[in-house]
């Protein structure tokens, strides 16, 4: 895990974060909204920022572990460099989503919620991105893929390898 | 161009209709639409765009309009792209890759000749000029919701006034009471189309009678049905009809506040939205002083983030409170005690679209479509083993077969009907037999499903249904909180029998226990969500309980779903001795010496499936 955003250290609130906080502590629920923001800026909910956020708030940080591991969408683990999102939902499941997904293992190496050693890829099955007319179909870091083949899936992932 | 008073938004409104009206006659312009939802991205329409701009640039093709618009609704068929040329007919392409386009602009625009390759639809453009003309642009359906989807572009709240838009909210602000309003919206007999049906005027009045000094308006726009994604499209094609009922909600509650619940798996959604918002602010058709009405309302998003049982609406609350979204025993009900504790409107986005409508064309309009006791229509998502999934707005009422089979074209590949499935985790499945029941509310409550919210899964003869009920079960057993009892603990005992059945493993008393639990949770889970959990499960079971059978005697799944009980056998007639089911094989299951037999040694087998996928020969039997 060599090439990320992430500073070395301690990952810390960025001065943008800091002012969207600052921004959005007097409104009524702002924490998920605050979270939502967090990730999107380090790809997880770094431990040290949630104790940040929790001081900022004025929120007990019990609290925002149990939001955080409430909702699918917030991750505690740092992601792989990219990001593969297989979707399992009702239309992409009957139209072969699961082989799809062992495709994919069988590709990377590891499993399901997994990421892969040299941190390039981390790999999750999600409940439906709304595209069911083109099941079965993936993402990888949000571009979607459609109709898919096991085939086609080597050339894919080679694409974002060699980056 | 600033906040408008009244008179500016209808003579803005009276020169844009003006302009386009020029474009479309006397001008003899080009308008030419590529759908781009997300379904329409993903297939590419954006290298579309940029190709069709680019070629129409390069042949200096003047009055010439090429504009993104929402999705069409024809997912089978994206990239789509509309070309209509005045004195010919509208003429809807599929599957416009950047490489066709220049053979489109150089046939259509210029030699005049429609590309009949690539053709998906072509109508004349005045053959149906009836009163309602508008809504009537599919064969079949009849788009109230949908109507601007696919044709407007959804980031320019011009091209949304210039279609009727805000002339709703005009009324509503000048020249009717709240009770006028109230008294359309039960005219219409509109009801909640995020599932429960529930009368839409019921749920307003409800909230308006409570006397409190705030009160909210919400948008459930946190879609978490798998296999749905009519709210998704409607917010990208439309979101400026949704944001118009939110205020129009506000007005006749008496509600200054709203809050948009949308989730976040959704992103070109969110951006659609936030730039709708800041265009009706800028127009002054959010924040203070409405339109010179002294009319306040503003909206604000919440992204959800993940979690299934936010669509049930006291859990909704609390993820917008900015909690884990659990939900609470009802009542006392949101419309009373809701958001921080004030009286709340809940409705779902296909519901709000709707009331635009109803308020221009009146209650009593919308009643005379549907059936006597859904009015309306719906929007299903209609995907699975179809040959023309989509999205689709019909009548209440419509039949299944004709939604499956002269919408959605049939079943893919040729095969054989088994079961529709509506209302997701909460739904059933409708067997054969009900093809030709009327869709709405009542009827789908007495086969066993629900409307739902929308989605409408095909499923041919290749499908399971035991496995389908574990497919559902093992989501609902995901996405249950955790707060009761017979849903954490029903629904788990519920998949682990199921596994047992999928595996071989199931006693003949087995479905009677299942029964029970199934029983319980409806009777005693706190939510819906717990409540309707095991619908999937009766409902397979009262339709297709042979199939249970089937697996629970003779360990067989005829539909070649369930593994373990699938055995592999090669057919030494047609083996040939290749090779490649051996090498194909993970556990060196298979035997052979080249050009010879091969053999599967059942107890190695861990069926799989890779041999009978190597095998060029069909020489793997599965049974």
């Amino acid at each position: 895990m060599s090439t990320t955003t992430e500073p070395t250290g301690a990952p810390k609130l960025t001065d943008e974060l800091l002012a969207f906080i600052a921004e959005w502590k007097s409104r009524p629920g702002s924490l998920i909204m605050v979270l939502h923001r967090v990730q999107q800026t380090f790809g997880y909910i770094p431990r040290a920022v949630a104790f940040e956020v929790a001081e900022l708030l004025d929120v007990p940080l019990a609290k925002i572990y149990g939001v955080i591991t409430f909702y699918n969408f917030f991750k505690l683990k740092k992601p792989g460099r990219n990001q593969i999102q297989v979707c399992l939902g009702t239309a992409c499941y009957l139209r072969g989503g699961e082989d799809i997904v062992h495709a994919v293992e069988k590709q990377l190496g590891v499993g399901l919620n997994a990421i892969t050693p040299d941190g390039e890829f981390s790999f999750e099955a999600v409940r439906c991105l709304g595209c069911c007319g083109l099941a079965p179909v993936m993402t990888i870091n949000g571009k979607v893929y459609g109709k898919l083949e096991t085939g086609q899936l080597p050339a894919i992932l080679a694409k974002y390898r060699q980056v | 161009m600033g906040k408008l008073t009244l008179e500016k938004l209808r003579a803005l409104r009276e020169a844009l209709r003006r302009e386009i009206h020029q474009r479309t006659t006397s001008d003899r312009s080009i308008q030419i639409a590529v759908g781009l939802g997300t379904c329409g991205i993903a297939a590419g329409a954006g290298n579309t765009l940029h190709a069709l701009t680019e070629a129409i640039a390069a042949r200096k093709l003047g009055n010439v309009s090429v504009r993104q618009a929402g999705c069409m609704g024809l997912c089978h068929s994206e990239p789509i792209v509309e070309i209509a040329v005045p004195g010919m007919p509208r003429v809807i392409y599929g599957g416009v890759q950047p490489a066709d386009v220049d053979e489109l602009v150089r046939e259509h625009l210029v030699k005049r000749n429609p590309v009949a390759r690539l053709v998906y639809e072509s109508r004349p453009e005045s053959a149906d000029a009836g009163p309602d003309a508008s809504f009537e642009r599919f064969p079949n359906q009849f788009r109230i919701v949908l109507r601007n989807c696919g044709i407007i572009d959804p980031d320019k709240i011009d091209e949304y006034i210039a279609r009727d838009g805000y002339c709703a909210l005009e009324k509503v602000l000048f020249e009717m009471t709240p009770e006028q309003v109230l008294g359309e919206l039960e005219k219409s007999g509109l009801r909640g189309r995020g599932g429960a049906g529930f009368p839409t005027a019921r749920k307003w009045l409800f909230t308006k009678n409570v006397p409190a000094d705030q009160k909210y308006i919400v948008c459930n726009a946190d879609e978490g049905d798998p296999g749905a994604y009519m709210d998704r499209s409607t917010l990208e094609g439309d979101p400026h009809s949704v944001l118009e009922a939110m205020v129009i909600a506000g007005r006749t509650v008496g509600a200054t506040k709203g809050f948009f619940y949308i989730r976040a798996e959704y992103p070109l959604a969110i951006t659609r939205l936030e730039t709708a918002i800041s265009q009706a602010r800028a127009y002054g058709l959010l924040g203070a002083d409405i339109l010179g009405s002294g009319f306040a309302f503003d909206i604000e998003l919440r992204l959800g983030a993940g979690a299934f049982v936010c669509g049930e609406e006291t859990a909704l609350i609390a993820s917008v409170e900015g909690k884990r979204g659990m939900p609470r025993p009802r009542p006392p009900f949101p419309a009373a005690r809701g958001l921080w504790g004030k009286p709340t409107v809940i409705n779902n986005v296909e519901t709000l679209a709707n009331i635009p409508v109803i308020l221009l064309k009146g209650g009593e309009w919308f009643s005379r479509i549907g059936t006597a006791t859904s009015k309306g229509t719906k929007v299903f998502a209609l995907t699975g083993k179809i040959n023309r999934s989509g999205l689709i707005e019909v009548p209440m009422g419509a039949t299944l077969r004709k939604i499956i089979f002269d919408i959605g074209g049939g079943i893919r590949a040729g095969r054989a009907f088994k079961a529709a499935q509506t209302g997701g985790p909460s739904g059933g499945v409708i067997p054969p037999e009900f093809l030709d029941t009327p869709i709405d509310y009542e009827n789908l409550g007495k086969i066993g499903s629900i409307m739902g919210s929308g989605g409408l899964i095909v499923m041919d003869d290749s499908d399971c249904m035991v496995d389908v009920a574990k497919f559902y079960l093992e989501f609902t057993v995901d996405e249950s909180c955790g707060k009761c009892a017979p849903c954490r603990i029903g629904g788990r005992t519920l998949f682990n029998y199921l596994k047992k059945i999928a595996a071989g493993k199931a006693v003949p008393g087995d479905l009677d226990q299942m029964r029970d639990i199934c029983q319980a949770m409806q009777r005693a889970s706190l939510c819906g969500l717990g409540q309707t959990a095991a619908n999937p499960v009766l409902s397979t079971l009262r339709y297709f309980a042979d199939e249970y059978h089937e697996h629970i005697a003779e360990h067989k799944c005829h539909a070649g779903k369930c593994q373990s009980l699938l055995q592999y056998r090669i057919d030494p007639v047609k083996c040939v001795g290749c090779g490649a089911c051996l090498r194909a094989c993970p556990v060196n299951a298979i035997a052979g010496e080249r050009k010879k037999t091969h053999v599967i040694d059942p107890a190695k087998c861990i069926r799989c499936g890779q041999c009978f996928a190597a095998c060029k020969f069909g020489a793997v039997a599965r049974a």
